[in-house]
Protein backbone atom coordinates (compact mmCIF):
# COMPACT_ATOMS: atom_id res chain seq x y z
CA UNK A 1 0.00 0.00 0.00
CA UNK A 2 2.84 2.38 0.81
CA UNK A 3 4.30 1.68 -2.62
CA UNK A 4 1.02 2.73 -4.24
CA UNK A 5 1.00 5.90 -2.17
CA UNK A 6 4.56 6.99 -2.84
CA UNK A 7 4.94 5.86 -6.46
CA UNK A 8 3.33 8.85 -8.16
CA UNK A 9 1.40 7.61 -11.17
CA UNK A 10 -1.50 8.45 -13.43
CA UNK A 11 -4.17 7.86 -10.78
CA UNK A 12 -2.66 10.38 -8.36
CA UNK A 13 -2.93 13.15 -10.92
CA UNK A 14 -6.43 12.04 -11.90
CA UNK A 15 -7.48 12.23 -8.23
CA UNK A 16 -6.15 15.79 -7.86
CA UNK A 17 -7.97 16.70 -11.06
CA UNK A 18 -11.15 15.09 -9.72
CA UNK A 19 -11.01 17.18 -6.53
CA UNK A 20 -10.46 20.39 -8.48
CA UNK A 21 -13.32 19.51 -10.85
CA UNK A 22 -15.71 18.72 -8.02
CA UNK A 23 -14.91 21.97 -6.22
CA UNK A 24 -15.35 23.91 -9.46
CA UNK A 25 -18.69 22.24 -10.11
CA UNK A 26 -19.84 23.10 -6.58
CA UNK A 27 -18.71 26.70 -7.16
CA UNK A 28 -20.65 26.94 -10.43
CA UNK A 29 -23.78 25.40 -8.90
CA UNK A 30 -23.96 27.48 -5.74
CA UNK A 31 -22.63 30.94 -6.54
CA UNK A 32 -25.02 33.78 -7.22
CA UNK A 33 -22.20 36.12 -8.10
CA UNK A 34 -21.40 35.99 -11.84
CA UNK A 35 -17.65 36.41 -11.24
CA UNK A 36 -17.78 33.53 -8.74
CA UNK A 37 -19.35 31.35 -11.42
CA UNK A 38 -16.56 32.29 -13.84
CA UNK A 39 -14.01 31.28 -11.19
CA UNK A 40 -15.68 27.88 -10.97
CA UNK A 41 -15.44 27.52 -14.73
CA UNK A 42 -11.72 28.30 -14.54
CA UNK A 43 -11.30 25.56 -11.92
CA UNK A 44 -13.07 23.04 -14.16
CA UNK A 45 -10.91 23.97 -17.16
CA UNK A 46 -7.76 23.60 -15.05
CA UNK A 47 -8.82 20.13 -13.94
CA UNK A 48 -9.42 19.14 -17.56
CA UNK A 49 -5.92 20.38 -18.40
CA UNK A 50 -4.39 18.28 -15.62
CA UNK A 51 -6.10 15.27 -17.17
CA UNK A 52 -4.82 16.09 -20.66
CA UNK A 53 -1.25 16.41 -19.47
CA UNK A 54 -1.41 13.35 -17.21
CA UNK A 55 -2.64 11.15 -20.05
CA UNK A 56 -0.11 12.73 -22.41
CA UNK A 57 2.69 11.91 -19.97
CA UNK A 58 1.68 8.48 -18.72
CA UNK A 59 -0.54 6.98 -21.42
CA UNK A 60 0.42 8.20 -24.87
CA UNK A 61 3.92 9.63 -24.53
CA UNK A 62 3.22 12.04 -27.38
CA UNK A 63 2.58 15.76 -27.61
CA UNK A 64 -1.10 15.75 -28.61
CA UNK A 65 -2.31 16.17 -25.01
CA UNK A 66 -0.06 19.17 -24.48
CA UNK A 67 -1.29 20.77 -27.71
CA UNK A 68 -4.89 20.31 -26.57
CA UNK A 69 -4.03 21.77 -23.16
CA UNK A 70 -2.66 24.85 -24.90
CA UNK A 71 -5.86 25.19 -26.92
CA UNK A 72 -7.87 24.92 -23.69
CA UNK A 73 -5.77 27.67 -22.10
CA UNK A 74 -6.33 29.85 -25.17
CA UNK A 75 -10.08 29.31 -25.07
CA UNK A 76 -10.13 29.95 -21.30
CA UNK A 77 -8.46 33.31 -21.90
CA UNK A 78 -11.01 34.23 -24.57
CA UNK A 79 -13.86 33.03 -22.33
CA UNK A 80 -12.61 35.08 -19.38
CA UNK A 81 -12.30 38.22 -21.50
CA UNK A 82 -15.78 37.92 -23.00
CA UNK A 83 -17.36 36.74 -19.75
CA UNK A 84 -15.96 39.57 -17.68
CA UNK A 85 -16.88 42.13 -20.35
CA UNK A 86 -20.46 40.84 -20.22
CA UNK A 87 -20.39 40.92 -16.40
CA UNK A 88 -19.25 44.55 -16.44
CA UNK A 89 -21.99 45.33 -18.98
CA UNK A 90 -24.57 43.71 -16.68
CA UNK A 91 -23.20 45.73 -13.79
CA UNK A 92 -23.59 48.97 -15.75
CA UNK A 93 -27.22 48.14 -16.57
CA UNK A 94 -28.43 46.47 -13.37
CA UNK A 95 -25.99 47.82 -10.72
CA UNK A 96 -25.54 44.23 -9.53
CA UNK A 97 -23.91 41.06 -10.80
CA UNK A 98 -26.28 38.72 -9.00
CA UNK A 99 -27.30 36.25 -11.70
CA UNK A 100 -30.80 35.85 -10.22
CA UNK A 101 -31.51 39.59 -10.47
CA UNK A 102 -31.00 39.66 -14.23
CA UNK A 103 -34.23 37.96 -15.29
CA UNK A 104 -35.55 40.44 -17.85
CA UNK A 105 -35.90 37.75 -20.50
CA UNK A 106 -38.01 35.53 -18.25
CA UNK A 107 -41.49 35.11 -19.73
CA UNK B 1 9.42 8.81 1.13
CA UNK B 2 10.90 9.89 -2.18
CA UNK B 3 11.36 13.55 -3.01
CA UNK B 4 8.97 13.46 -5.96
CA UNK B 5 6.14 12.16 -3.78
CA UNK B 6 6.73 14.89 -1.19
CA UNK B 7 6.65 17.59 -3.87
CA UNK B 8 3.56 16.05 -5.47
CA UNK B 9 1.62 15.96 -2.22
CA UNK B 10 2.61 19.53 -1.34
CA UNK B 11 1.47 20.75 -4.76
CA UNK B 12 -1.73 18.72 -4.57
CA UNK B 13 -2.45 20.17 -1.13
CA UNK B 14 -1.84 23.70 -2.42
CA UNK B 15 -4.04 23.15 -5.46
CA UNK B 16 -6.96 21.45 -3.74
CA UNK B 17 -6.80 23.68 -0.65
CA UNK B 18 -6.87 26.86 -2.69
CA UNK B 19 -9.66 25.46 -4.85
CA UNK B 20 -11.63 24.74 -1.68
CA UNK B 21 -11.18 28.35 -0.56
CA UNK B 22 -12.37 29.48 -4.02
CA UNK B 23 -15.47 27.33 -3.72
CA UNK B 24 -16.36 27.91 -0.06
CA UNK B 25 -15.16 31.39 0.89
CA UNK B 26 -17.79 33.92 1.87
CA UNK B 27 -15.70 36.80 0.56
CA UNK B 28 -15.15 37.02 -3.18
CA UNK B 29 -11.84 38.82 -2.73
CA UNK B 30 -10.47 35.79 -0.84
CA UNK B 31 -11.82 33.57 -3.61
CA UNK B 32 -10.09 35.64 -6.28
CA UNK B 33 -6.75 35.66 -4.49
CA UNK B 34 -6.77 31.97 -3.63
CA UNK B 35 -7.29 31.28 -7.31
CA UNK B 36 -3.61 32.29 -7.48
CA UNK B 37 -2.67 29.29 -5.31
CA UNK B 38 -4.68 26.95 -7.51
CA UNK B 39 -3.10 28.21 -10.72
CA UNK B 40 0.44 28.06 -9.32
CA UNK B 41 -0.14 24.59 -7.88
CA UNK B 42 -1.48 23.38 -11.21
CA UNK B 43 1.59 24.86 -12.93
CA UNK B 44 3.77 22.91 -10.51
CA UNK B 45 1.86 19.73 -11.33
CA UNK B 46 2.52 20.41 -15.03
CA UNK B 47 6.23 20.57 -14.25
CA UNK B 48 5.97 17.21 -12.46
CA UNK B 49 4.29 15.88 -15.62
CA UNK B 50 7.34 17.00 -17.67
CA UNK B 51 5.30 19.66 -19.49
CA UNK B 52 7.65 22.61 -19.09
CA UNK B 53 6.23 24.74 -21.90
CA UNK B 54 2.62 24.36 -20.77
CA UNK B 55 3.64 25.19 -17.19
CA UNK B 56 5.23 28.47 -18.30
CA UNK B 57 2.20 29.28 -20.44
CA UNK B 58 -0.04 28.52 -17.45
CA UNK B 59 1.85 31.02 -15.30
CA UNK B 60 1.92 33.65 -18.05
CA UNK B 61 -1.71 33.44 -19.18
CA UNK B 62 -3.60 32.29 -16.09
CA UNK B 63 -1.67 34.15 -13.39
CA UNK B 64 -0.56 37.09 -15.50
CA UNK B 65 -3.71 37.51 -17.55
CA UNK B 66 -6.89 35.82 -16.39
CA UNK B 67 -6.30 36.27 -12.67
CA UNK B 68 -5.50 39.97 -13.04
CA UNK B 69 -8.63 40.34 -15.18
CA UNK B 70 -10.77 38.60 -12.54
CA UNK B 71 -9.37 40.73 -9.73
CA UNK B 72 -10.01 43.86 -11.81
CA UNK B 73 -13.61 42.78 -12.38
CA UNK B 74 -14.05 42.04 -8.66
CA UNK B 75 -12.72 45.46 -7.74
CA UNK B 76 -14.84 47.24 -10.37
CA UNK B 77 -18.09 45.77 -9.12
CA UNK B 78 -19.45 47.20 -5.95
CA UNK B 79 -19.98 46.25 -2.33
CA UNK B 80 -17.15 43.77 -2.28
CA UNK B 81 -16.41 44.53 1.35
CA UNK B 82 -19.90 43.51 2.40
CA UNK B 83 -19.51 39.84 3.25
CA UNK B 84 -23.21 39.08 3.29
CA UNK B 85 -23.74 40.44 -0.22
CA UNK B 86 -20.44 39.75 -1.90
CA UNK B 87 -20.43 36.05 -2.54
CA UNK B 88 -23.65 34.42 -1.48
CA UNK B 89 -24.19 30.75 -2.11
CA UNK B 90 -27.60 29.22 -2.71
CA UNK B 91 -28.86 25.66 -2.88
CA UNK B 92 -25.92 24.24 -0.97
CA UNK B 93 -27.53 20.90 -0.13
CA UNK B 94 -28.76 19.88 -3.62
CA UNK B 95 -25.46 21.06 -5.06
CA UNK B 96 -23.56 19.02 -2.47
CA UNK B 97 -25.62 15.92 -3.32
CA UNK B 98 -24.94 16.33 -7.06
CA UNK B 99 -21.26 17.06 -6.52
CA UNK B 100 -20.68 14.16 -4.14
CA UNK B 101 -22.43 11.69 -6.43
CA UNK B 102 -20.48 12.88 -9.48
CA UNK B 103 -17.28 12.72 -7.45
CA UNK B 104 -17.95 9.19 -6.18
CA UNK B 105 -18.82 8.01 -9.70
CA UNK B 106 -15.68 9.48 -11.25
CA UNK B 107 -13.51 8.36 -8.34
CA UNK B 108 -14.72 4.80 -8.77
CA UNK B 109 -13.93 5.02 -12.47
CA UNK B 110 -10.43 6.36 -11.75
CA UNK B 111 -9.64 3.58 -9.28
CA UNK B 112 -11.19 0.67 -11.17
CA UNK B 113 -10.36 1.42 -14.80
CA UNK B 114 -7.31 -0.14 -16.40
CA UNK B 115 -5.63 2.91 -17.90
CA UNK B 116 -3.31 2.57 -20.85
CA UNK B 117 0.33 2.87 -19.83
CA UNK B 118 3.06 3.86 -22.21
CA UNK B 119 6.33 2.00 -22.07
CA UNK B 120 8.57 5.05 -22.28
CA UNK B 121 7.63 7.87 -19.92
CA UNK B 122 9.74 10.70 -21.30
CA UNK B 123 11.15 13.55 -19.27
CA UNK B 124 12.59 15.86 -21.91
CA UNK B 125 12.14 19.42 -23.19
CA UNK B 126 8.85 19.65 -25.04
CA UNK B 127 8.89 23.03 -26.75
CA UNK B 128 10.30 21.87 -30.09
CA UNK B 129 7.87 18.96 -30.28
CA UNK B 130 4.89 21.20 -29.49
CA UNK B 131 6.00 23.67 -32.16
CA UNK B 132 6.25 20.87 -34.72
CA UNK B 133 2.78 19.65 -33.72
CA UNK B 134 1.30 23.15 -34.03
CA UNK B 135 2.72 23.75 -37.50
CA UNK B 136 2.22 20.16 -38.66
CA UNK B 137 -0.97 18.19 -37.90
CA UNK B 138 -2.61 20.99 -35.88
CA UNK B 139 -2.09 23.84 -38.34
CA UNK B 140 -5.81 24.41 -38.97
CA UNK B 141 -6.88 24.65 -35.29
CA UNK B 142 -3.82 26.82 -34.70
CA UNK B 143 -4.91 29.32 -37.35
CA UNK B 144 -8.52 29.16 -36.14
CA UNK B 145 -7.27 29.97 -32.64
CA UNK B 146 -5.85 33.25 -33.87
CA UNK B 147 -9.21 34.12 -35.44
CA UNK B 148 -11.00 33.22 -32.19
CA UNK B 149 -8.67 35.45 -30.20
CA UNK B 150 -9.24 38.34 -32.62
CA UNK B 151 -13.01 37.89 -32.35
CA UNK B 152 -12.78 37.79 -28.55
CA UNK B 153 -10.70 40.98 -28.56
CA UNK B 154 -13.13 42.90 -30.77
CA UNK B 155 -16.15 41.43 -28.99
CA UNK B 156 -14.89 42.47 -25.57
CA UNK B 157 -14.32 46.02 -26.79
CA UNK B 158 -17.77 46.19 -28.38
CA UNK B 159 -19.53 44.76 -25.32
CA UNK B 160 -17.80 46.84 -22.67
CA UNK B 161 -17.46 50.30 -24.24
CA UNK B 162 -19.85 53.11 -23.60
CA UNK B 163 -22.18 53.91 -26.45
CA UNK B 164 -21.37 57.17 -28.17
CA UNK B 165 -24.19 58.82 -30.00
Amino acid sequence: MSGALFEIGLRHFLCVSLFVFVLGLYCVLTRKNAIGILMGVELILNSANINYLAFSHFSSGRYDGQVFALFVIMLAAAEAVIGLAIVLGIYQNFATIDVEATDNLQG
Amino acid sequence: MPMKAIIFYLLALLTVGSAAVVAFSRNIVYSAFSLLGTFMGVAGLYVLLAADFVAVIQVLIYVGGILVLIIFAVMLTHRIDDVAVSNRSVGRIPAAVIVVSVGVLMGTAIVSARWAQTANVRVAPTTAGIGDAFLGPYILPFELASVVLLVALIGAIVVSRKEIR
